[in-house]
């Protein structure tokens, strides 16, 4: 860190940056990049030693990038790097359909020329977007690195917050961004409450090869267990994310890998042709779980530490970035202002713009699971008549494909592209 | 800071502290309206001075008066930004308060329970001069601006805001803010002592000033917070005066 003299701030407050992050993950990561970039003294610290991180092989983990988290990733600089290494969903189709009967014939299609801002999103894989975030905050010296250490507490005062590391050593912030999960103990420290529940299912994930190509186009067919979503990475590989009851889940994911492809056949159909696992298979139980407040005095909670919601329409990373994007605005601003960034009313600021947006997000996932995870054949007859006159009215379609896209809402100014 | 004050005295000050940076407290309608004052402020302020804000410590250098600092809502942004700040007064009992607060939060600023009028006399001078919702209150706004004038350094800056003298005015700052809303204590207000800003202007030429710029401070009662506006100077308004170079 840099040791400009600043005169009027008192002895000893010296070595106080202005934010500590505690999670290194891509959140978190993306955060202390904007911060940075708008002039503010981060610390981040990573429970992951950085090699670890910077280690992982492709294990089949990637994500949908609506076309707002794009922009954003390109303002904070690391979008140039990775453009190569994603694939953009040029078409989302969405079907209903039962296992072995193939799709029913309401299919609900989106294109990306409908919209004029280009692909409706991008696929990037975990490994190359951590990677790219990691390269980016070495070559920022505004940000602190501690990695390989666990947080051991945190205290706040009127001026400052003090955390201790697994190290015994403290590092000092005027505020704390607990980037740390769903079940982020930064917030339980601070006192936040949260609430949720098990959706009783669980996704199963994995990377596939294929002998087709699959053109850019992006699948969602809403089974009777669950959604499965075929999402294109580069190449002739596609991400699947397919849910199933919690005992079927674990049934197939005890299934040898023959066996596993043989459950998956069906339901992805025929047109990728012949297709083989691309990387390890994992499971995620779903869970809501949305944090009572998103700020107290010092702290603030971003992600999956503030709201995780079902990723049925893979909006987690999305919402995180945006939170990303609404916390860097209101700290550089508050901090341009000579406003103290810590203090409650600022951070109210952040929980106003963002809270709002999530639980509306948690509840519309909520209910569009519950309905699309039933058999009951009048609410399929329901659903693919719902989804003919979707299809019909192309008004209420672009509404749909400019949401899914991240267009809509009160957007940071980050998502548009825009410096803070 | 001060070590031979009672210990009881300092209970008293430190929970008046408390009271004055409480955002939901007595002074809600201060904070409310204090981002979109800083904005105004800190904007200007780098403009005449050739500041980046987005740098670190963009104030480094500039020796800033705060009029009325009351519990310290402007002059501890100051010093967050790096100035060199003189908080000023009238009102004895705020200046302990204010300076605990700036203690707790890491800041040094020079509080003083003194006048305008009383830091001319002394010669003070400083780069610029933040003069906000005070001229509404002082008994001769001419005098009191012409003082303000000897406190700024040749080149130096002021910013003054008030509250227009309108029908407007009289039922938003009289009505609603001491009647309806009770923000204020009744009585904080004298709609006759409220100024136009062509009145403003007119003072601040006459103090030896060169008033540049004119905006308003609107309250916008459906996102209930205020916004600063080109056109709207119905209410609450604010200036930026230059004091000639030489």
């Amino acid at each position: 860190m840099d040791n400009a003299p600043v005169r009027f701030i008192l002895r000893g407050m010296e070595d106080i940056r202005d934010v500590l992050i505690i999670g290194g993950g891509l959140n978190g990561s993306a955060l202390a990049l904007a911060l940075a970039q708008a002039g503010l003294s981060v610390a981040i610290v990573d429970r992951l030693a950085n090699d670890i991180r910077a280690d992982a092989a492709f294990d089949g983990r990637s994500y949908a990038l609506a076309h707002a988290s794009k922009r954003l990733l390109d303002a904070i600089g690391i979008w140039r790097g990775l453009a190569d290494r994603t694939q953009p969903i040029l078409q989302i189709k969405v079907t209903d359909g039962r296992a072995g009967e193939g799709p029913s014939p309401f299919v609900l299609e989106f294109d990306h020329a409908e919209i004029e801002e280009g692909p409706m999103g991008f696929m990037v894989e975990d490994r190359h977007l951590r990677r790219a975030l990691m390269a980016a905050m070495a070559d920022t010296p505004a940000i602190e690195q501690f990695s390989g250490l666990d947080v051991a507490g945190h205290a706040v005062d009127a001026a400052e917050a003090a955390v201790t590391l697994g190290d015994g050593s403290t590092v000092r912030a005027r505020m704390l961004v607990g980037a740390d999960g769903q079940h982020s103990p930064t917030a339980r420290r601070a006192g936040i409450g949260r609430m949720g529940w098990a959706y009783g299912q669980t996704a199963l994930v994995c990377a596939i090869d294929h002998s087709r190509p699959h053109n850019g186009c992006a699948h969602q067919f809403f089974m009777p267990p669950g959604p499965l979503a075929i999402l294109p990475l580069p190449e002739n590989r596609s991400s699947i994310v397919w849910t199933e009851a919690d005992a079927e889940a674990a049934r197939i994911q005890a299934l040898d890998d023959a066996g596993y492809l043989d459950a998956l056949r069906p339901r992805v159909g025929e047109f990728l042709g012949q297709i083989g696992l691309a990387g390890i298979r994992m499971t995620y139980p779903l869970t809501l779980s949305l944090a009572h407040r998103f700020a107290a005095p010092r702290v603030a909670l971003l992600g999956d530490a503030a709201h995780r919601v079902h990723p049925i329409a893979g909006q987690g990373l999305n919402a995180g970035l945006k939170d990303v994007g609404a916390l860097a605005e209101v700290l550089a601003i508050a901090h341009r202002r000579g406003e103290d960034i810590g203090r409650l009313d600022v951070l109210e600021r952040y929980q106003r713009w963002r809270r709002f947006d999530t639980a509306a997000l948690a509840l519309a996932t909520d209910g569009f699971n519950r309905l699309f995870s039933n058999d009951n054949a009048l609410l399929r007859l329901g659903r693919d008549l719902g989804m003919g006159v979707v299809n019909s009215l192309p008004g209420l379609r672009r509404g749909l494909i400019r949401e899914a896209a991240g267009l809509t809402g009160d957007l940071p100014r980050l998502l548009q592209g825009r410096p803070i | 800071m001060q070590t031979t004050i009672d210990p009881a005295e300092v209970a008293k000050f430190e929970a008046m502290a408390a009271e004055w940076w409480d955002p939901n407290g007595k002074f809600k309608p201060l904070h409310m309206l204090n981002p979109c004052r800083l904005d105004y402020i800190t904007a200007q302020v780098a403009a005449e001075f050739g500041r980046d804000l987005a740098g670190p410590s963009p104030f480094d250098g500039l020796r800033i008066l705060d009029i009325g600092c009351g519990g310290g809502l402007l002059s501890e942004p100051m010093a967050r930004l790096g100035a060199e700040v003189v908080g000023a007064d009238a009102a004895e009992r705020n200046i302990p308060v204010a300076r605990i607060h700036a203690r707790q939060s890491g800041l040094q600023i020079d509080y003083r329970h003194t006048t305008a009028e009383a830091l001319a006399a002394a010669g003070e001078q400083f780069d610029a001069v933040l003069n906000m919702e005070v001229v509404e209150h002082v008994a001769d706004p001419q005098a009191y601006l012409t003082a303000c004038r000897q406190l700024m350094k040749p080149g130096g800056l002021m910013v003054c805001s008030t509250l227009n003298r309108n029908p407007k005015s009289y039922v938003m700052a009289i009505i609603g803010a001491e009647h309806v809303m009770r923000w204020l204590p009744k009585g904080t207000h004298d709609w006759s002592k409220f100024i136009t800003p062509d009145e403003l202007f007119a003072m601040l030429e006459t103090a030896g000033l060169d008033p540049v710029d004119r905006k308003g401070f609107v309250f916008n009662p459906l996102g209930w917070s205020w916004s600063i506006s080109d056109r709207d100077l119905s209410v609450n308004y604010v200036t930026t005066s230059l004091k000639p170079a030489a």
